[in-house]
């Protein structure tokens, strides 16, 4: 183990992992964006809609997240979709996030006992005020721990830009490794930085999780 | 408000889910301050029937009128909407699980409804909250959320939460049915004062001697038809049906 190499590099791949976090931070914005909107689409009462909702999930989740990104970056310019490779990795990931976010989503909008519903309606609430004062405040509650999970996922997927040239951590440590041939270091080190960030979230998570339990 | 004698009406009832016919031709009629009770066994339609009131359960044929207005109007998606929401506020419904809303305090439980329908101000808000609780004996508790209250005080709660939108009629689907035994008067109490105050109810229970003592009529449903109805005693002490009999002898057998 060379720990003078790691002592020399690890400045770079600090600011690389900022890179890994601005990426997922965005990516996770975009998703929940997305997240959000199939969700609505999913729980319609359009029939058209809940179709591109279920389509957009299905192909989003039955397809691998790397194929997506190369389609997007690589295939991008000859459909006139000219993005740079960070523009592309935040794009792609955060499409595919959303479709995981969705399948959340709307899975903690389900879960909430339909009696909910029936006595906001029964007051005279219409169905868009019984669902953003009644049904959405219980099913956030829900949702962060699985958004949670999602948010785990999705750093980890950062990784795969590294293959359209990001400049992030894995990117930077394949960098390193053509330069120092040091391929155990250079990846336990990435890795470490993976871990402190996923902890660091996990534990945001979970402060989060309790502080809007009710009661 | 006009004096209709038929307060509340139900022309021709009828409700299918799918192939199953759950209400089949029902009428009813409920005068202004008249407690109508409904009995019958498990799967009779009670509560489909008193869903359909509010349209909770739309009925596949008939109509629903209160105060002369029709309330399952055939009208554009849009415009029955904005119309069923301004009839379900003359309309509270007390549901056999409370369904209190659990991130609110009893307080806000009462008036988030007529805060958000009837642009209540705070002050008025709050008057208005203390008024029902306090109506319902649980003014103590107006800060309470419903996970710190037992189930007796859930429903009473319930109810306040109801009467907070100052409906013209209130429907009871067996307020009390998940209740233990020794919680089950508090709420009695509360229906019987609003029995007091010529609130018209129409109470679906499976507690004949409630039933008895606060209604004016009770209605006895078997297998989506209407068999038998009529005044309290003479329902309950001289059925004239035999099917309302045999559901009475069970019944009663049951809570012995
Ligand atoms: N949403 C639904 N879909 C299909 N069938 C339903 C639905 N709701 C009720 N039913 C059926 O309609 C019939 C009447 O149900 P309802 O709940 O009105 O009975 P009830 O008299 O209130 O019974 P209980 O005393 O058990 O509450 C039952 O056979 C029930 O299975
Ligand atoms: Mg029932």
């Amino acid at each position: 183990m060379d720990f003078d190499l790691i002592v020399r590099v690890y400045p770079f791949f600090i600011d690389a992992a900022g890179v890994t976090i601005l990426l997922s931070a965005l990516t996770a914005l975009l998703g929940l964006a997305c997240g959000a909107l199939g969700a609505a689409a999913r729980l319609s009462r359009f029939a058209l809609a809940r179709f591109v909702g279920a389509t957009y999930v299905s192909v989003f989740r039955g397809t691998p997240a790397l194929i997506q990104l190369f389609i997007l970056y690589f295939g991008g310019p000859q459909i006139g979709i000219e993005l740079d490779a960070f523009e592309a990795g935040v794009i792609g990931l955060g499409i595919n996030a959303g479709a995981y976010m969705t399948e959340t989503i709307r899975g903690a909008i389900i879960s909430i006992d339909k009696g909910q519903k029936e006595a906001a309606r029964t007051l005279g609430l219409s169905r868009w005020q019984a669902m953003y004062k009644i049904i959405l405040p219980q099913a956030a509650r829900l949702m962060v721990r699985p958004l949670g999970v999602n948010l785990n996922m999705l750093i980890k997927a950062t990784a795969l830009v590294a293959a359209i040239s990001v400049v992030e951590l894995t990117y930077t440590a394949q960098r390193y490794i053509g330069s120092t041939y040091k391929p155990f270091e250079m990846f336990l080190l990435a890795g470490i930085l993976y871990m402190i960030i996923i902890y660091a979230t996990g534990r945001a998570v979970a402060w989060l999780d309790r502080r809007v339990q009710i009661t | 408000m006009t004096d209709h004698k038929e307060f509340v009406q139900i022309r021709h009832a009828q409700k299918s889910f799918g192939a199953l016919e759950v209400l089949k031709d029902i009428s009813l009629t409920v005068e202004r301050g008249q407690i109508v009770a409904i009995i019958g066994p498990s799967g009779s339609g009670k509560s489909t029937l008193l869903r359909a009131i509010n349209d909770l359960d739309p009925l596949t044929g008939g109509e629903v009128w209160l105060d002369g207005v029709q309330v399952n109007r055939s009208l554009p998606f849009r415009q029955y909407e904005k119309h069923i929401n301004q009839m379900r506020q003359d309309i509270g419904m007390v549901f056999q699980h409370f369904n209190l809303f659990p991130h609110m305090t009893a307080r806000e439980n009462v008036t988030m409804a007529p805060k958000m329908l009837k642009g209540l101000s705070k002050d008025e808000a709050d008057a208005l909250a203390r008024e029902q609780l306090d109506k319902v004996g649980m003014l103590e508790r107006i800060d309470y959320y419903p996970s710190q209250l037992s189930g007796g005080q859930k429903q009473r709660v319930a109810i306040a939460r109801a009467l907070a939108m100052k409906p013209k009629l209130m429907l009871f689907d067996e307020a009390t049915s998940a209740l233990d035994p020794e919680l089950v008067d508090e709420v009695n109490q509360v229906m019987k004062k609003l029995a007091e105050e010529h609130m018209t109810m129409i109470i679906v229970t499976h507690e004949m001697d409630f039933a008895a003592s606060v209604c004016d009529r009770v209605l006895f449903m078997d297998q989506g038809v209407v068999v038998e109805e009529g005044p309290p005693e003479v329902v309950f002490k001289s059925p004239e049906k035999e099917r309302t009999r045999a559901f009475l002898r069970k019944h009663l057998e049951g809570a012995r």
